[in-house]
């Protein structure tokens, strides 16, 4: 279970798919939002591979996080078209997206804490037995159980006893607990908003490990961070956002930390990067 | 980056590991108090000797006073019931104050169906309706309490989720409300008389009966099924169980639905049990009942508690009004210590809290 991911930590283990040429997962197409005269996003035109993990960079209010809530329907676009799986889409909310298989791990945990670890997983997809009864239907406990061990292996989080409450959980577990719903549904999409932001030294480590293994399974993956050495370590390619606009769209092993910072705070331009997306 | 934090170990389910319940300290909390009365009865000089819940004089047929036994259960039963709807109001980090009017309000309306039409061979002399009320099935007057009870937890519900009014104040409101409807349905004149079959349903230990079973089917419904797994999920974290795509809405008007039913049912078991219906019945069972889920252990904020707990608090509550007449305290004290035993239980269970996400 561990050998692959023991040094996928690198980002330099498997030989990557050809990502170009992978099918798309997920395009967007001058994708804009304005909330009232402030142009949040303007003409975000982006696509992500299958297999492929891309990460989202930018200064405050750049517009990373206003990118991701237009793609998980918790925000409705001013203009612009997404598709996922080559299907336009147009979520209402963000069960929608959802339920199409867009699973996003929040800044701010969506985690009941009186609840389980395997209650967690499942929370409002319950496997259920005797299912006449309603609302009164029965929990599958067992099954839960056994699907949330083996989507915890997937990920090779380490927790000491699932049946404990999330409530006394470290930081760390907490987000991994939140991460491994992605690999208990197979969802088809990851977007992760800044997963280490508030862990520690070893917390990281423990949701660094998890990214990979994600990458290792080739589960397609979209990673807001401000953490450049976590990015170089982790992902494909390196989307760069300024001033609501997508400035910088450059494959990790074509740059570096000092070339990224440069177009994040704007010393280069982006001019030479229109249409090419 | 090392790969200390990655591992194999640990993804199991072990039963040994799991936490010691809080029902266990609710539990052993009963014991002691049973143990202190025991004690009481020995050392007080009034007391003689007296054990408080073991037959001294008649070892043949039983160990236990039964007697007492059967009144400490039965004086909470119908509370009781009560509490167990109160308990899942409460698990969503609601409140329900409106079940004690709801209990007179249902047991008038209830008993107006349930009357005899010959009382010793003379009409009815306390009768609401016409002949055609009179002798109906027990059916009858069951399923229009129950049903009175849906409809005012759907209006609770309703406020509490759709109009997002503070429980505390939907409740509050219906709580007037319902006392009102009590006093109203017969201009403030007791209904009584009912027939047998309706008597029935709280004589002797009925009560107890419908206590303990609907404590066992709640039991079931909030331990095992997706109904209960919601219920704490929304109390735990709203904001978690609506992303988690929970319909929380009409989760939470279900919830305050099942708590008034078993209000109202509570109403037609008093009211069967006392064989008379009064506007001013249920004085303070709102009370009773949260403060027996209380000391069975909930959180007023949600997410925390359940019926096995409450249904101990019910048997603390219990035993400490019976014990408190067995060395002859005063009524009037035992209120007194009521109160604080009901602050104690917080504030040990706030402490026992602390002391558990210290340790972790």
């Amino acid at each position: 279970m561990t050998s692959e991911t023991d040094t996928s930590n690198t980002g330099q283990a498997a030989p990557q798919p050809d990502a170009a040429s992978g099918e798309i997962v997920l395009k967007t197409e001058d994708l804009t939002k304005h909330y009232g005269g402030v142009h949040a996003l303007e003409g975000a035109n982006f696509e992500l591979h299958k297999g492929e993990h891309v990460a989202i960079m930018g200064d405050n209010g750049a517009g990373k996080s206003t990118f991701v809530r237009q793609i998980t329907g918790v925000e409705q676009r001013t203009r612009g078209k997404v598709w996922l799986y080559g299907e336009e889409v147009n979520f209402a909310g963000p069960l929608d997206a959802r339920e199409a298989g867009i699973e996003t791990v929040f800044q701010t945990l969506a985690l009941a804490d009186d609840l389980d670890v395997p209650d967690n997983l499942f929370l409002g997809r319950e496997m259920t037995k005797l299912d006449w009864l309603g609302p009164f239907r029965f929990l599958d406990y067992k099954g839960m159980r056994q699907a949330t061990i083996d989507g915890l292996n997937k990920t090779a989080v380490k927790i000491p006893n699932i049946r404990n409450t999330i409530r006394y959980m470290s930081g760390g577990q907490r987000q991994c607990v939140a991460i491994a719903r992605t690999a208990t549904f197979h969802s088809k999409l990851t977007i992760m908003d800044e997963p280490t932001a508030a862990l520690g030294v070893q917390e990281t480590a423990q949701v660094e490990n998890i990214i990979s293994t994600l990458k290792a399974a080739g589960e397609p993956l979209i990673l807001i961070s401000h953490n450049m050495r976590q990015v170089m370590d982790l992902v494909d390619r390196i989307v760069v956002f300024r001033r609501g606009r997508m400035v910088a769209n450059l494959r990790k092993e074509e740059t570096d930390g000092q070339d990224v910072v440069a177009y994040i705070t704007g010393a280069k331009t982006g001019a030479e990067f229109e249409g090419a997306a | 980056m090392a790969d200390t934090s990655h591992g194999t170990g640990g993804l199991t389910f072990d039963k040994t590991k799991r936490s010691w319940p809080n029902e266990m300290n609710i539990l052993l909390a009963l014991i002691i108090i049973i143990v202190i009365f025991e004690i009481l009865g020995q050392v007080l000089p009034y007391m003689k000797g007296q054990s408080f819940l073991f037959d001294t004089k008649d070892r043949f047929d039983s160990i236990f006073n039964e007697a007492r036994l059967q009144i400490i259960i039965l004086q909470v039963a119908i509370i009781g019931i009560i509490a167990l709807g109160v308990t899942q109001v409460i698990i969503t980090a609601g409140i329900d104050l409106s079940s004690g009017p709801l209990v007179a309000a249902t047991a008038m309306i209830a008993m107006s169906f349930a009357q005899t039409e010959l009382v010793n061979g003379n009409p009815n002399p306390k009768a609401i309706f016409g002949t055609w009320a009179m002798d109906l099935p027990v059916v009858v007057p069951v399923v229009i309490g129950l049903a009175f009870g849906a409809m005012i937890g759907a209006i609770n519900g309703t406020f509490v989720a759709y109009f997002r009014i503070p429980p505390f104040i939907a409740t509050l409101g219906m709580f007037l409300v319902c006392r009102g409807i009590a006093l109203w349905w017969s201009e403030g004149r007791p209904v009584s008389f009912p027939t047998e079959q309706f008597a029935f349903i709280g004589s002797g230990m009925m009560p107890v009966v419908w206590f303990l079973s609907l404590a066992v089917i709640f039991h079931v419904i909030l331990r095992y099924t997706v109904y209960g797994k919601h219920t704490y999920a929304i109390g735990s974290n709203e904001e978690a169980a609506r992303m988690s795509g929970i319909n929380v809405k009409r989760h939470k008007v279900l919830v305050y639905m099942l708590a008034s039913m078993l209000a109202a049912f509570a109403g037609i078991v008093l009211s069967a049990k006392a064989s008379t219906a009064q506007a001013g019945m249920g004085e303070f069972y709102e009370l009773f009942a949260i403060a027996m889920a209380v000391i069975g252990g909930i959180s007023l904020t949600g997410g925390r508690g359940s019926i096995i707990g409450t249904v101990l608090g019910a048997m603390v509550i219990g035993v400490i009004r019976s014990g408190f007449t067995y060395v002859k305290l005063d009524g009037s004290y035992q209120l007194m210590a009521m109160g604080g035993i009901i602050v104690a239980a917080v504030i040990l269970d706030q402490w026992r809290q602390q002391r558990a996400a210290a340790q972790s």
